[in-house]
This record gives C-alpha cells, sequence and structure tokens, in this order.
C-alpha cells in the first residue's frame, strides 16, 4: 500500500514535469498549428540558467527559479520572431524541419559551450523527507516542491488566459485565425505572448528537475520533450487542459509501469498509449472534432 | 510508347557505364577504402530517401519513423547471415520481407490518421520498435549486435540503388502512381474518381519500408555492427532532411539530395564541435529560402526523358 | 425504374439538420436541376448522394449497374458503381497537369496492376496508350486538347471547371452530379456549357443532377426542377411551374 501511495506521488511529480512543458507545445500548437520540437531544448535551458544562478550567484532557489523563466520566455520569444515567423506560411513540413534545426541549434550549442558533461546542481532544497500519516510512505520534499509550484504556475495561467485581454486574444487567434485579425488582435504580440508563457514553463520545468535529479546536461530535453508532446497530444493538442490531463496521465502511467514491473519498457509506454489514443480518439482525450468541409 | 526504344536503350548502357567505371576504380584501388565507406553511405541514403520520397513526397503522407523500417532490415539481414551463416541474398531478401510486413502492419491503423497526427504517430511507432529492439537480448539489446559479415560489395550497393530508383520511378509513372499523386493533392477529390486511397496509402508504405528494409541490408552487411540507437529519430528526420532538401515528389531529387547531404557531411567532420551547429543553421536557411528543395518543382530533364516518353509530367 | 430514388433521406450535424426529410427520385436519361438559397442543404445533399456523409436517416437506392443502397455507400465505390461528380469549390489536383487529372478520372477502367508497372510489361503500355487517346478525345469536346499538359492550377477559372466536368465524365458514369457547374463563368460559357450539356447527356447515355444558381442554365436544360431551403425540399415540378411557385419565390426573394 505504502508502495502504492510512494508511486502516485512520484507520478504525480513527474506528471506536474510533463505538464508544464505540455503546455507549451499546446499553446503553440493551438495557435499556429506548429510542434515545436526545440521546445524540450528550451526546457534544457531553463535548467542550465538554474544551473547557473545558483552556482555562480548562489541565488535562492525561488529567485532561481523566477530568472530562469524569465530568461527562457525571452528565448521563446527570439526564436519566434527570427527562427518562425519566417515560415509562418510555408508548408507543414517544412516548418516541421525548422523546429528541428533549431532543436539542434539549442543541443548543440550548448554543448559547444558547456561541453557535453552532466553537470550537477547544487542541493538548493532542503533533502527533507515527511512521513505521510501512517502508511509508512515518504514523501520527498522536493516532490512537494514540483506538485505546489507547478499547481501555483497553472493557476497563474488559468489567470492569464480566462482573465485577461492577452489570454482572450491568445483563445480567439487559436480558434480562427483570420477572424481574430479581421477584428483587430495584433497577431504577432499574440504570438510572442503565448512563446513567451509557453516557454517560461519550460524553463520552469528545467529548474525543478534539476533541483530534483540534481544533474543536467545539453541533450536533456529530447526525451522528456518528445513525452510531453506525447501527453500533449494524448490530452488533446491545442486544448489547454488536455496539456494538463495528458501530462498527469503519462506520468502516473510511466511511473506505474515502471515500478509494476515493467521498467525496461517504461519509455514505450508513452508511445504505446499515444497510438491507442490516436486510433480510437484521434483528436485527443479532451481534443476538438474539426471536420474538413467538403 | 515501348519498352525497347531508343531512350530506354541510352539510359541502361549510362547504367551500365557507371557501374563498369566505378568497379574498375574501386578493385585497381584508386577509390581508397574511406572513399568507398563514403560511396555506400549515398547509396544506402539514397535508397532511403527515395523510399521515403514515395511516401511522403508523392503520396502527401507524413512518415517520420521510416528508420524503424531500415533497423528492422538490417536486425534481420544480420540475423539471417551473422546467426544462422546463409548467404547475403537471403539476408536481403529477409529484410525486404520483414521490413514490408512491417510497413503493412503499421501502415493499416495509422494511416487512417492525417497531417500531423500520422507524423506523431509514425514517430511514435519508431520509437516503439527501437525500445523492443533495445530489450531482445537475441540480438544484443542495447549493446547491439556484432561480427555480421561483410557482404555488401559495389555490384550489390549500386544494383540495389538502380533497381529502387527504377521500380519507384515506375511505380510512380503509372496508374498506380497517378492515384497516390492524386491523394497527396486532394483525397476527396481522389475517393470520388475512385481511387481507394487506404489502399494506396498502406500500398506506398510497404514499398516503402520494403525498399528501407534492403537499405538496412546493405547498412548492416557492411559496418558489421548494428545497435538500436542508430535507427531512432534523428535517423528517420535526417532521412526527411535529404527528401525536403532535394525536393518532395523528385526521385532525381532525392539522389541528389543525398549526394550532396552527404558530401556536406563530410566538410562538416574537419570541424567536429560545431558541426551539428552549423547543420541546422545550413537546415534552416534552406527552409526559409529554398522550401522546395533543389528540384523541388521540376526534375532533371536527363531523367525526364528515361524510359517512356513522357507526355505527362509525374515527377515534379 | 428510376435511376436514383431517395426516401425521406436526413443528416444531421449536431443540433443542426442540413437535410431533412428529402424524398425525390430521378429518371434515367433526364437533366434534374437542384436550387435553393445558400446553405440550404444542396451540396449536403450530393455528398450523402456520394457517401461522402452518411445519412442519419432515410435512404438512397440506385439502379445503375447494379442495384445499390445507402449502407454500402464508400465514397471511392461510387465511381465503380456508375456515379460521378464535380464540386462546389473545384477541386482539381493542381500539380498536375490536365491530361494527368482527367486520367484520374479514368483510373477505374484501368486495372493494369502494379507488377506491370513495376517491370513495364506489355499491359501497361498497351493501357496507358488507350486511356490517353480516350482522354484526348475528352479534351476536344472540351477544346481543351491543346493544354493537355498545363498544370491545371494555371488555368482560368471558367476552364478549370470544364476540366473537371470532363473528369468526371472520364470515369464513364451513368449518373453525373455537378455542382454549380456555372458558377464564376459569363454568360458566352454559360451558353456555351448549356450545349455541351445537353449534347453530353445525349452523347453519353447520361443522367445529370445539377446544382446551380444560373436560372438561365437551370430553365433551360433541366426537365425537373427540385427546390431546396432550410435543408427541405419545398417544391418539384417543370421548370415553368416552379417559376410560378409562391413558395419558391418566397424563399428566394424574402415576403409575407
Amino acid at each position: 500500500m505504502e508502495q502504492l501511495i510512494q508511486q502516485i506521488i512520484n507520478g504525480v511529480s513527474l506528471g506536474s514535469i510533463y505538464a508544464l512543458i505540455a503546455l507549451g507545445y499546446t499553446m503553440v500548437y493551438g495557435i499556429i498549428n506548429l510542434i515545436n520540437f526545440a521546445h524540450g531544448d528550451i526546457y534544457m535551458v531553463g535548467a542550465y540558467v538554474g544551473f547557473a544562478m545558483t552556482t555562480f550567484l548562489h541565488i535562492g532557489f525561488f529567485p532561481a527559479l523566477l530568472v530562469s523563466m524569465l530568461i527562457c520566455s525571452l528565448l521563446g520569444v527570439v526564436i519566434e520572431r527570427f527562427a518562425y515567423k519566417p515560415i509562418r506560411n510555408s508548408t507543414r513540413i517544412a516548418a516541421l524541419i525548422t523546429a528541428i534545426s533549431v532543436s539542434l541549434f539549442l543541443e548543440y550549442g550548448m554543448m559547444y559551450f558547456v561541453k557535453a558533461e552532466t553537470r550537477t546542481f547544487p542541493e538548493v532544497l532542503q533533502n527533507k523527507q515527511i512521513k505521510l500519516f501512517n502508511t509508512g510512505a515518504v514523501l520527498d520534499i522536493k516532490s512537494l516542491y514540483i506538485i505546489l509550484v507547478t499547481v501555483a504556475l497553472m493557476l497563474v495561467l488559468q489567470y492569464i488566459i480566462y482573465r485577461t485581454k492577452v489570454g482572450k486574444a491568445m483563445r480567439a487567434v487559436s480558434l480562427d485565425r483570420d477572424a481574430a485579425q479581421l477584428m483587430g488582435i495584433d497577431m504577432n504580440s499574440t504570438i510572442a505572448y503565448t512563446f513567451a508563457i509557453g516557454s517560461a514553463l519550460a524553463g520552469a520545468a528545467g529548474v525543478l528537475v534539476g533541483t530534483y535529479y540534481n544533474s543536467i546536461n545539453p541533450l536533456m530535453g529530447v526525451v522528456p520533450g518528445l513525452k510531453a508532446f506525447v501527453a500533449a497530444v494524448i490530452g488533446g493538442i491545442g486544448v489547454i487542459p488536455g496539456a494538463v490531463f495528458g501530462g498527469f496521465f503519462l506520468g502516473i502511467t510511466e511511473t506505474m509501469v515502471s515500478a509494476f514491473g515493467g521498467s525496461l519498457y517504461k519509455d514505450a509506454v508513452a508511445f504505446a498509449i499515444l497510438i491507442i489514443v490516436l486510433l480510437v480518439k484521434p483528436n485527443g482525450l479532451l481534443g476538438r472534432n474539426v471536420k474538413e468541409k467538403v | 510508347m515501348k519498352l525497347f526504344n531508343l531512350k530506354n536503350a541510352f539510359s541502361l548502357s549510362v547504367v551500365l557505364v557507371i557501374y563498369a567505371a566505378a568497379g574498375l576504380l574501386i578493385n585497381s584501388g584508386f577509390i581508397d577504402s574511406y572513399l568507398f565507406l563514403n560511396i555506400v553511405l549515398i547509396g544506402i541514403n539514397i535508397i532511403l530517401a527515395v523510399s521515403l520520397n514515395l511516401i511522403t513526397g508523392f503520396t502527401g503522407q507524413f512518415s517520420l519513423g521510416h528508420a524503424a523500417f531500415m533497423s528492422i532490415g538490417a536486425y534481420a539481414s544480420a540475423v539471417i547471415t551473422a546467426k544462422l551463416s546463409l548467404p547475403f541474398w537471403a539476408g536481403v531478401a529477409a529484410a525486404a520481407f520483414f521490413a514490408a510486413v512491417a510497413g503493412l502492419v503499421i501502415g493499416i491503423p495509422t494511416l487512417r490518421l492525417k497531417g500531423d497526427y500520422l507524423a506523431i504517430a509514425t514517430l511514435g511507432f519508431g520509437e516503439i520498435i527501437k525500445i523492443i529492439g533495445l530489450n531482445i537480448d537475441y540480438i544484443g539489446g542495447a549493446t547491439g549486435l556484432n561480427d555480421i559479415p561483410q557482404y555488401t560489395t559495389w555490384t550489390w550497393l549500386y544494383f540495389s540503388v538502380v533497381a529502387t530508383v527504377l521500380l519507384v520511378s515506375n511505380f510512380v509513372r503509372s496508374y498506380n502512381g497517378r492515384a497516390c499523386i492524386a491523394i497527396r493533392e486532394d483525397e476527396i477529390a481522389a475517393e470520388a474518381m475512385g481511387v481507394n486511397t487506404t489502399y494506396y496509402k498502406v500500398l506506398v508504405f510497404t514499398i516503402g519500408a520494403l525498399f528501407a528494409g534492403v537499405a538496412g541490408a546493405l547498412y548492416a552487411n557492411y559496418f558489421y555492427f548494428i545497435k538500436p540507437d542508430s535507427f531512432g529519430f534523428m535517423k528517420s528526420i535526417d532521412i526527411l532532411v535529404i527528401v525536403v532538401f532535394g525536393g518532395m515528389g523528385s526521385i532525381s531529387g532525392s539522389i541528389a539530395g543525398a549526394v550532396l547531404l552527404s558530401i556536406i557531411s563530410l566538410f562538416l567532420q574537419s570541424i567536429p564541435e560545431l558541426r551539428m551547429v552549423v547543420y541546422s543553421v545550413i537546415l534552416f536557411l534552406i527552409m526559409v529560402y529554398r522550401p522546395n528543395g533543389l528540384l523541388g518543382k521540376a526534375g532533371f530533364k536527363f531523367f525526364k526523358k528515361r524510359g517512356a516518353r513522357n507526355a505527362y509530367s509525374q515527377s515534379r | 425504374m428510376p435511376i436514383v430514388k431517395v426516401d425521406k433521406l436526413s443528416k444531421a450535424f449536431g443540433g443542426i439538420r442540413a437535410v431533412s426529410d428529402i424524398s425525390m427520385s430521378v429518371e434515367g436519361g433526364e437533366i434534374v436541376g437542384i436550387i435553393g438559397p445558400n446553405g440550404a442543404g444542396k451540396t449536403t445533399f450530393f455528398n450523402l448522394l456520394t457517401g461522402i456523409y452518411s445519412p442519419s436517416s432515410g435512404a438512397i437506392t440506385y439502379q445503375l449497374n447494379k442495384e445499390v443502397s445507402s449502407k454500402s455507400f464508400k465514397p471511392h465505390k461510387m465511381a465503380k458503381y456508375g456515379v460521378a461528380r464535380t464540386f462546389q469549390n473545384i477541386r482539381l489536383f493542381k500539380n498536375m497537369s490536365i491530361m494527368d487529372n482527367v486520367l484520374i478520372g479514368y483510373h477505374n477502367n484501368l486495372d493494369y496492376g502494379v507488377v506491370p508497372s513495376l517491370f513495364r510489361l506489355p499491359s501497361y503500355y498497351r493501357n496507358e496508350s488507350n486511356a490517353r487517346a480516350e482522354v484526348l478525345k475528352l479534351l476536344e469536346i472540351f477544346k481543351l486538347s491543346d493544354k493537355e499538359n498545363e498544370p491545371a492550377s494555371r488555368l482560368p477559372y471558367g476552364e478549370q471547371r470544364k476540366v473537371e466536368i470532363a473528369r468526371a465524365l472520364a470515369a464513364k458514369p451513368k449518373l453525373l452530379l455537378l455542382d454549380e457547374p456555372a458558377a464564376g463563368m459569363n454568360p458566352r460559357e454559360t451558353q456555351e456549357l448549356t450545349s455541351l450539356l445537353t449534347w453530353i447527356k445525349d452523347e453519353f447515355k447520361l443522367t445529370i443532377m445539377l446544382i446551380e444558381h444560373d436560372m438561365s442554365l437551370v430553365m433551360g436544360i433541366c426537365s425537373k426542377v427540385f427546390v431546396f431551403d432550410y435543408g427541405m425540399l419545398i417544391a418539384s415540378g417543370s421548370p415553368y411551374e416552379i417559376q410560378n411557385n409562391s413558395q419558391v419565390i418566397k424563399a428566394y426573394l424574402g415576403g409575407e
């Protein structure tokens, strides 16, 4: 029983990370129909910024988190402006390959500057553990941080999307780009905001992972990026609650599979679920069904 | 139109001359083993690119898992030649067969999806196959399979490439190929005209997988060592990049693209730390300034004349 | 024996009833018109007839080469049954030549298989020559044979519409469904089209159903006209009867 609770907690932590990254994917896809392959690498940059802040400037966890989010959001905006804006009206495939080129640029660019080895994050959070009630399960305080920070960020996101003008613009553009433009919404700034917010979330995830697992390397964004993307698709790409749902669903499922015997195949879990979902409910579990008009 | 006409005879002689000339250079040692290695890589990439082009360029089906078929072919041939000590043609046949079966099995459920969803699903399948490969001990798991006999010769390589290019070209310039291009252009209209879109999509997926399997066999039996990580998502992307770079829907483009990108890659070997950074920048510039690729809108005039009189332009 | 019989056909998309309780029949050799304001469900009706949508209720029965009912409609089988169509917003294969576009229409009449294609067996050459000869004849009818190698996207709008009709004819249908064939044509072209359609009907022994807004075309060649409004069939009869039907007038012009 305590195993189960332990694993659920682990799953929720992992799911938080996936959800944070997945949100960025889904928001960008919802607004410009682009699969931003470079998004996982923004997460990686976030981890490195956090590393730099805590190791070289000796600032604490929360300030490092905020600085990282800020820098990542700027990075996201810059990438959008210089790499994605020129190909906004290109074919799907051209956009895809452009995104991949940006991803490679970030990965190997970072590798050039910081070398490929893994770095260790300093202990910024206490390594405390809380005993959970009488069950014997232990809640690592780091997990708690991850979950709480994630929840807080999501509440902030909710507020932005539903209570601000920017959020309303984002929703409008994702529903009907042309109509939104005709209503006077500035496409460029709306898209920039979307990238900014999504990247900030990814950066936060990077810092959280850095403090939790204590190690970072330039290619750390590849696999989580792919899985978070899968999570976004499972929940319904372009649908914000879908990314959150997908992230937690994937995190918990993956942890369960890993804990109860299938650790060799845990990476395959994500893709297997993906395929099942795509075959049964192609628009994702919470997705909307858009049919082509004949 | 006839099979035996002047243009076909000319093409055939060109093919044979290249074969003989290069064969001579290789056997005499004029082309050293390093150069030959690169020729093998180019040949394999041509087969991979042409086979992916059939699926993605001509039929418009986004496939991001093509490397998985290559890996199935590679492992099939490796097992047949290394573990079962059978001759190479058995390995190639097994590679083609198993890769094609995989194409069929994966294609049937996933080709119902469209666009980005299809891309993601093929990516997913590719990764699943890789992970399965990592976990089967009989074929070496993560450490890979070693001591594969080096059976890939210039003859095998060259005629595999020629066969792939010829068969895919012939397919494309037939009523089947037209149907596939129609599917790419407008699936609904194609269906209304009687094209069984599901059948064709699965068909080209299977054919494409078959040739990728052959490429895998050539790879395994030249480099005598394979591991699952070489056939992951990045390899699928590499193949797609060649196809896009050369021009989607252009077979001559895929050939030119494979050659050029291999040459570019070769030059980049001299700056190992910045290699990938420069590669990514080149990729980016191509996508922004020439997204149709080298030969996007018009195939080589030379290749257009090959085969039947080309009164209708099917290779763009 | 009507070539197509429609029985209380309905189609709803969520809460919207695009087509409600349509019943009608069309005899062989007729040219039948379907008119009505925009959004009346005419194209949806065609999509139901060609298997793109499946009915929410009701049935469609074809008596062409063999009897087929709406349970077995798959879009790609319609051409084999003998039904071919054009689309409201022209759906030509933009990057293919005119010849190739129409050859796709001919697709079901070719079946020399994958192996002859791959290995260029004699049946490939034979079938291809025949196909191209037949398509060229069709293009001549539409006065487009000199443009056979032009990519479809380069043709003027009116000619693109003609190519679409030629493509549908290449399928050797018994029933031709034309969705606004005269849209975007000037009066001279419409006049040309009117005589062409009558000629085609006789020459190829077809039945034609057309959706149109251009009344000169409809009144000129249709023996029967059906009027749709809000997804329902509000009137049917000869062109003269329809012109003087008060409900029809109300639907088009509004009214008390």
